[in-house]
């Protein structure tokens, strides 16, 4: 009696938690049978390529990109919408992974870190990220230029003032912040992102 | 998280049956919140209903009375940059680009904005008491350290503020709000949705359990002339208000025909004082009119030791942002200080 309820509090405890791979659920799954009926079949295109998923609800893009996908350019930094390292662009619009759900972006297109550069030519950001020394740890960058690129694209800053105010929202804690917005400005005014 | 299912709604019918008239029925939107309640336990789901499908409540439309009809699904960054509302309703555009970041506002939406929780710490923390979170359990901020808290409407219970930059616009700008329920349809006034914490500071606002917002609706007039939104906090940008101001002017002979002002971070809902709206008609602008003006707002207000500052920068703010919409053209990205 003791023992099941040990058994199921650990049960519940490990489908509780997110960080958890499918992988690693379904080698707990083997010996504690669980109910998959909760998986999602959920098709994500992520740069440019088709993958089939089978996900449960509360899987969160980022923890899908980095453990279903394997794709670890984008960085998991706080996990709650506070600094940006998760930045990824959906359907052209920069977002952040770690609020979103992946059973809501069923059929959408993803751009990560990995798919910015065309082949082995670096994306004019990368490279004037490089020139301007825009980082110092670089844990933070793969969330810059992706939020760069989306803010690029999206056309609302003219100014060095507004680039600040518009890359707000991704925090550099070595503060290479003024490298990153040179960066920005450089490719910006060269006109070389369209 | 917890062990949650999902589910799609492609319309407002959907969905309220989805929800089923039951509190353990989530909607999710953009999800830049409950994501992250969801996240830290404050917030459990036996199912999410996902509305991001629902295509009738995701534009901006004229409506034939002259105002406009914001989507609840819209996007908050959509609605700030739409021209029309861009051009008509500036305030609201100005206030929505002073909220959060460039991705949050791709993600959030109208609807939601009006949905969200507050940031208090203890609320987020929980292994503190919070009578929000946890009825009955006490509050933790009022002997705590209180300085992002409430300064106005507060009770013993909550002196928690509700964070949105959006809202104060559309409070100033006399919004109303239609919501769908399996009862049927309704319409609120902006200043009768959200509610203050009294005895149950559990609930924030005044949807009932299965009832959803459809649409925003705005009034024809917008004050595109005379406006400013001003938001004062710890950090430059990405980061919610000590004390944020919303103020729409109507001028006529160098004299004010008609005044909104609408307080934001200091308060369970955005903070307007009819009385001082009154006050200001047929006043000419000037420090000593817009001083009593603050003044009559500032009523009854009352720091908690952290927070005490906030009444003394909340009448800077409104003096201070009543001279900036006298020169809109003065605005700065993300409703920092000027002039």
């Amino acid at each position: 009696m003791i023992l099941q309820r040990t058994i199921r509090a650990l049960k519940e405890e490990l489908f509780y938690c997110n960080h958890f791979s499918k992988r690693t659920i379904s080698s707990i799954q083997k010996y504690f049978p669980m109910d998959t009926k909760a998986m999602h079949q959920t098709t994500l295109k992520v740069n440019g390529r088709d993958y089939h998923l089978e996900l449960l609800p509360w899987t969160s893009l980022l923890d899908t990109l980095r453990e279903e996908i394997h794709l670890t350019g984008t960085k998991k930094g706080c996990d709650h919408g506070q600094c940006g390292a998760c930045t990824v662009i959906v359907d052209g619009k920069r977002i952040l992974s770690c609020l979103t759900l992946s059973v809501m972006k069923d059929g959408s297109e993803i751009t990560t870190i990995e798919g910015i550069a065309d082949g082995e030519n670096l994306h004019p950001l990368q490279k004037a990220f490089i020139e301007c020394d825009a980082f110092q740890c670089g844990y933070c960058t793969p969330g810059q230029i992706c939020s760069a690129v989306g803010m690029l694209k999206e056309g609302k800053a003219n100014t060095r003032e507004e680039v600040q105010e518009l890359m707000s929202g991704n925090l550099c804690r070595c503060g290479a912040n003024k490298g990153i917005i040179d960066a920005i400005m450089q490719v910006k005014e060269g006109g070389s992102h369209e | 998280m917890n062990n949650f299912s999902y589910t799609k709604a492609a319309t407002t019918d959907e969905a309220i049956s989805g929800l089923n008239g039951d509190i353990r029925n989530k909607i999710i939107a953009g999800g830049t919140n409950i994501t992250d309640l969801l996240k830290y336990f404050i917030t459990k789901a036996d199912k999410l209903v996902d509305i991001n499908s629902i295509t009738e409540n995701n534009s901006i439309q004229r409506l034939n009375n002259g105002g406009v009809r914001l989507g609840a699904l819209h996007t908050n960054a959509d609605t700030a940059y739409d021209p029309i509302i861009e051009e008509r309703y500036p305030l609201l555009s100005k206030a929505i680009l002073a909220g959060a970041s460039a991705q949050i506002r791709n993600m959030a939406t109208n609807g939601g904005n009006l949905m969200q929780r507050t940031r208090c710490y203890y609320f987020y923390d929980i292994n503190t008491p919070c009578n929000k979170r946890d009825p009955g359990s006490g509050c933790s901020a009022i002997n705590g350290y209180n300085r992002i808290h409430a300064i106005l409407g507060q009770s013993e219970n909550c002196i928690a503020v509700f964070p949105s930059d959006m809202c104060v616009a559309l409070a100033a700008l006399n919004a109303t709000i239609n919501i769908s329920g399996p009862d049927g349809d309704r319409i609120l006034a902006f200043a009768e949705f959200h509610r203050l914490p009294g005895d149950t500071p559990n609930i924030d606002n005044n949807l009932k359990h299965g009832e959803i917002i459809t649409s925003i609706d705005l009034p024809e007039k917008g004050f595109p002339e005379n406006y400013s939104y001003l938001k004062l906090r710890d950090r430059n940008s990405y980061s919610f208000a000590l004390v944020s101001v919303a103020t729409a002017f109507d001028l006529e002979n160098n004299k004010i025909k008609e005044a909104r002002i609408a307080l934001g971070g200091v308060a369970h809902k955005p903070w307007r004082v009819l009385e001082a709206e009154t006050f200001l008609e047929d006043k000419e602008p000037n420090t000593e009119t817009f001083s009593a003006a603050a003044k009559i707002i500032l009523q009854g207000a009352k720091g908690y030791e952290h927070n005490d500052f906030k009444i003394e920068l909340a009448k800077r703010a409104i003096i201070r942002n009543c001279f900036m919409a006298l020169n809109p053209e003065t605005q700065r990205p993300g409703a920092k200080p000027s002039l």
